[in-house]
This record gives C-alpha cells, structure tokens and sequence, in this order.
C-alpha cells in the first residue's frame, strides 16, 4: 500500500487505459484478447443473421440489459403510420421486432419517443458513458467515442458473438494523437475539422489506429460536435475515435435516463477523471492541425478525404504527385461533374440534406436554422431536414425550428437514416448534386448516379439559400 | 455448435468439378434476412432440371455430398455453408475445396473432408450402383466407409479439433465462461443498463 518501493506504472493513453479496464483474458502467442463490452447497440440491418445464430445454437442473449435495439436505416421519414411500402425494408423491420420480442430485446420502434439513429439515441438516454466500451453492427459507432467510451463498428457473426458472450476477441491497435490547437473562427465548426483532418491523413490514413483528438480547439468543442468528430474517424479508416472526457462530457450526461445517480455518480466521476492520457504517454503517430486558420471545409470527389476549403477551388489532378491519388481523383471528378479550377463556391446544387448521425442533434438542426431564418431556399433546390431521433425532433418543434424549416421552404421530416445511405426513399435522382451533412460521398451512397459534397449544417443552410456551396459569410453584403 | 464424430446418412454423388459458391447458392438469395431456411436456394439453377441428382428421389434425405475437385471456389459468401447445412448435409467430400469456404464450413459445423480422386471415382460408382445407399463418414478415424469400401480422407488438424469438440467462435470463448462470469462480478454499479427502461 503506498510504499515507495511500488513501481510507477508507465503512463498510458486514454485508449490503453479503456482498453486494459476491459481485458477478460490476456491473449499468449498472438491469440487475441478477450474484452468486456459494455453496450451492444442493435438496428434492423445487421443482426437477422446474427439472432439466427443464436436459434440455431440454441443460445440466450448474455445481458439483455446491455442491449437496446431501434429502427433506424430502413424506416419512412413520411407517413411513418403507414405501412413500410418496400417490402425487403419492411421484412427486415419486422424481423427485428420479432427478434426483439422472442429474446426480450428492448427496442424503439418507428412512432416510439425514444427511436432514432442508433448514434443519436445511445448518448440521448445517457446510455453511452466515458470509459465504457460500446460495439453495434455499424461503422459509425465510433461517434460514441466522444464520451471518452472506445466504440467501434462489428460484423454481423461479432454481432452474434457479443450477444452470446457479452465479449469480443480483439487485437491491439496503434494510437494516433490528433491535435487541433487554437480558436475556431465565426462559421468554422467541428464537421470543418473533422473533413480537414481526413484531408490531411487521408481516407486510409487512421487504419489500424484509434484516434485521440485533443487540443484546445476540440476542448471547446459541445458534445453534438465532439460527436461530429469522433464519427467520422471511420472515414479516415480509424478504428475508434476518442475525446477525453471533461466538465462538458459531465454536464452532457448528468441526468439523462441512464445516467448514474447519487453516490454513483460521484463513483463515476472519480472514475472518468482517471481516464484521459497521462502526461508522458507515447502515441504511436500524432497529427497536428491549426484551428486558427481553418476554413469550412467541403468535398469535391468520391471519398471523404478529397477536400477542401469551400474558398478554394476544384483541384487540378494533373497536380497531384502520387499516381494512385492522381487516377482517382480523375475518376471522381469524372463522376461528380466537375471541372478543375471551377471555384467550389461557383457549383450550384439540385438539393440539400441536413441529416445524419453525423449532423442531426438539436444543435445541429439550431445551427442550420439559425442560418435559414428569415430567407427562403433557392429556386429549384430541394431541402430536406432529418432530425436524428424522434426526441430531437419534438425537442425541434417545442423551439419552433420546424416552422423556421418549414417557413423557408424545406421538408420537415421524421427521424431515421434517410438519405444518408438511402435504403429508404430518401433518394438523389442519377445526376442530382447536393450538399449533405453525412459522413459518406461515396458513389451513389446517396441514390444511384447521385453527387454528394459533404458539408457542415452551417454551409448546407446557406447553400440551400443561394443555391450554389456557400457559407453563411456569403450572405453578408 | 453440436460435436461431430461420425455421421451415416444418404450419400449423393455430385459428379461436377469446380462447383463455385455462385452455384451452389445463387446472388439472389442474399438479401433474405435469414440464416436459415435456405434449403430452397441450394443449387437453386441446377434443380430447375428435373435430371439434376438432387431432383432424384432416391436421394430423399441426403446428409453426405461427394463432389468433384474444386468445390466450393469462388465468391465468400457463408451463404452456401448455411445452404448445404440447412439441406441436411453434415458433409463434403471432394478432392479439392475453395479455401473460404473450407473455412466457412468449419464455423458452421460442415465436415469438408479431402479424397483422392481415385477414392472419388470409386464412391461415385457405388452410390450410383445402389442410388440412396448410406455411408458413413468418421471424423475420428477420418474415413468414409460404403460397404467394402474405406475411403481415408484429410481435415485440418485444428479444425478437426473444433468439429470434435463441438466448438464454434463463442464456444471457444464461452471456454472462459468463468472469466467472463468473475469480470462480470466486478463491473462498478454505476455503469450503463438499458433494463429496466428508466425515466429521469
Ligand atoms: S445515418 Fe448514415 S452513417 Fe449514420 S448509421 Fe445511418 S446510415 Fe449509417
């Protein structure tokens, strides 16, 4: 006890120290270890098989009480009283509710309070905590990351697995440090970081690596847009991305449903204060960016690390170095359309989409229509507006948000995934542009022959005013 | 997963080479929202034919199929392991497997044992002579017995060992059932549980 003769334990990094609080059984000879999850979130997608299996095995799942499941990829956002009109989307809703019901899974259907995408419902009930370890069947599980928890995405047999066993056989991963320094300036915001940072690393930059992102740039940042961050560190092919967490993470939390109360909340905190990463802790590779000079940020081609300031211009391929990089973006400006040297700000939209797990909180569909207010949207464009959850979508209305939406000349809608991968109606038609606050540009993610510029909430909102990129400075004047 | 030693059921002669993962369960099939029930899908184009083998009701309740080299080449899908199993077959032979989906077969319990081509000849001939006999295939001994007939074959060694033991991926880890169980003991009271649903 205290001695001083008692070794100092090495100093690690927030990762390590989730990581080691989670070990079940050290593997030996490069066999995997086993680790604890916490949270096992579950949607209608990837987990029909992954119930079968269990059928079949005849197995229970280990700790219903780990598990929530809700509707989210395949739901309407209109007429969501009405039957499911395609009937694979409708098969595979209905099998989850079947699922949910046989093993006594709690799940938020479509018309519950509590439904919504995934992402947005595990922080909303208080669910998703520092320290924790949360898995879904999802590759943007990595948002929850933002509490401090390490979250990550699984197959559909990982998705059997933890419901079996409450446990994952997992590898060690590498860490990278991204540090974003300095004050952010008016219309710049966190979806701006995070595009810059895949930008920068790349689309395959993060691969193998949990991403720590700290600076006092990410420090000011809410928890919607901490949230914003660490969901896209998929796109840089991360593993999990992660914030420590802090007074804002605490005051996020703090009395939600789920959330620890009374002496175990005091429990909890002491425990969270233990987590972020020691002085001297090594990160295998860090990364630094400058928050002072960054721009909002916007992409021009097919993945999310071809980017750039919505200041500047469509880049010329012929000028980029490496021959890989060279042929694809090619390729991609084949398929958006475009013409290098164009400025971004000079490319006119067909539609807007503000939505998403990345970019549809409340402070999300606040920043957009605080833009909006007052104006209404360009000639011809089409704007939709997904909240990410039926709560947010009441919390929305009790501010009046939906009559600001609604008076400008967009849809208002009910929550789901839309048309951030439409699997749901929400669809760009082959050839439509538009300006969307997802996390994916890939080709046809957002409806066959469909052109995606990923954008901030702030810069959709002004582009769905003029019509052409824009940020809310482009009004001015 | 269920231990495997030997098994005797109907054995259906396949006498197809390179039989690819496409054929043994078409693309179509891959959008149901099951892991079961894919009996129907098994060589789904193939029985269109009325003189496909499987069409032949003297191989009513097949559990053993003896292919032709390379089986089971081709696209990833798990789909047609789950195909075979859910048709009732406990069993492959052939001379040649698809490294996928040998591995696949292993997760779900399907024996793919390896015969020379010479052994393959001789199964076939005798179960075409006597359409519907049974033969027997022992994991133990890694043989195939019909009547006279001994046919060794070769299994992976670790796989071998799964298949016997009766362990799939979670069974191997509900090995550190107890592991789990003392972890589980010691989680702090204040961590996440989404039962009972609670209101603040
Ligand atoms: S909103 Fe898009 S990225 Fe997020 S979970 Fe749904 S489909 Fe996936």
């Amino acid at each position: 006890m205290g001695s001083s003769t008692q070794p100092v334990p090495a100093p690690r990094t927030l990762a390590e120290k989730v990581w080691d609080d989670h070990l079940v059984v050290k593997g030996e000879d490069g066999s995997p270890d086993l680790l604890y999850i916490d949270l096992h979130l579950v949607h209608e997608v990837t987990s029909p098989q992954a119930f079968d299996g269990l059928r079949v095995a005849g197995r229970p799942v280990r700790r219903l009480d780990l598990t929530i499941a809700t509707e989210d990829h395949n739901t309407p956002t209109q007429n969501i009283d009405r039957p499911i009109a395609d009937p694979t989307s409708r098969i595979q809703i209905e099998t989850l509710r079947t699922n949910a019901a046989e093993f006594g899974m709690r799940l938020h259907s479509l018309g519950d309070l509590e439904q919504g995408i995934v992402h947005v419902v595990g922080p909303q009930l208080g669910l998703t905590m520092p320290g924790i370890t949360v898995v879904c069947g999802d590759s943007h599980t990595s948002t929850h990351g933002a509490f401090g928890a390490m979250a990550f995405g699984i197959g559909t047999s990982e998705v059997e697995h933890v419901l079996a066993t409450q446990t994952l056989p997992l590898k060690a991963f590498k860490t990278m440090a991204i540090t974003v320094d300095g004050t952010l300036r008016s219309g710049v915001t966190a979806k701006d970081i995070i595009l810059a940072v895949i930008a920068q690393i790349g689309a395959s930059g993060g691969q193998g690596y949990v991403l720590e992102f700290r600076g006092s740039a990410i420090r000011a940042l809410s928890m919607e847009g901490r949230m914003t961050v660490c969901n896209m560190s998929i796109e840089a092919g991360a593993r999990a991305g992660m914030i420590a967490p802090d007074e804002t993470t605490y005051a996020y939390l703090k009395g939600r449903d789920h959330a620890p109360e009374g002496v175990d909340w005091d429990d909890a905190v002491a425990y969270w204060n233990t987590l972020p990463t020691d002085e001297g802790a090594v990160f295998d590779a860090e990364v630094f960016l400058d928050a002072n000079t960054l721009d909002p940020f916007v992409t021009w081609g097919t993945n999310p690390g071809q980017g750039v300031s919505l200041s500047d211009s469509v880049p010329n391929p012929a000028e980029i170095a490496d021959a890989n990089d060279r042929a694809a973006a090619e390729r991609a400006l084949q398929y958006m359309d475009l013409v290098a040297g164009t400025p971004m700000k000079e490319i006119p939209v067909d539609a807007v989409f503000m939505g998403s797990c990345t970019n549809s909180r409340i402070e999300d569909l606040r920043a957009f229509a605080s833009v909006i207010k007052g104006h209404t949207k360009a000639e011809g464009v089409r704007v939709m507006v997904v909240p990410g959850s039926a709560r947010v979508r009441i919390e929305a209305e009790a501010e009046g948000l939906h009559t600001i939406i609604e008076e400008f000349g967009a849809e208002w809608r009910f929550a789901g995934c839309s048309m951030c991968l439409g699997m749901n109606p929400d669809q760009l038609a082959p050839g439509e542009r538009c300006a969307s606050t997802s996390n994916r540009n890939f080709e046809g993610r957002q409806g066959k022959g469909g052109r995606t510029h990923l954008v901030s909430p702030l810069v959709a909102a002004a582009t769905a005013i003029r019509g052409t990129l824009s940020s809310p400075a482009d009004l001015e004047g | 997963m269920e231990k495997f030693t030997t098994v005797t059921g109907v054995g259906v002669p396949l006498r197809r080479s390179a039989v690819d993962t496409d054929q043994i369960i078409p693309a179509v099939f891959l959008k149901r929202v099951t892991k079961t029930g894919f009996e129907d899908a098994l060589f789904a184009n193939w029985r269109q034919d009325p003189t496909f083998v499987l069409n032949d009701d003297a191989y009513a309740g097949a559990r053993v199929l003896v292919a032709g080299p390379n089986f089971g080449t081709g696209s990833s899908r798990e789909h047609a392991v789950w195909a075979l199993r859910d048709y009732g077959f406990d069993a492959v032979l052939s001379p040649k497997f698809g490294d996928i989906f040998r591995g696949n077969s292993g997760k779900q319990g399907l024996v793919t044992g390896q015969i020379s081509e010479a052994d393959c000849e001789l199964l076939w001939s005798a179960m075409e002579s006597q359409p519907g006999i049974e033969l027997t295939v022992d994991l133990i001994e890694r043989h195939a017995v019909l009547g006279d007939l001994v046919v060794p074959f070769d299994i992976d060694d670790y796989v071998r060992w799964r298949l016997l033991e009766g362990l799939d991926d979670i069974a191997l880890t509900l090995r550190n059932e107890q592991a789990i169980t003392d972890f589980e003991a010691s989680r702090a009271s204040w961590l996440p549980k989404t039962l009972p649903v609670r209101h603040a």
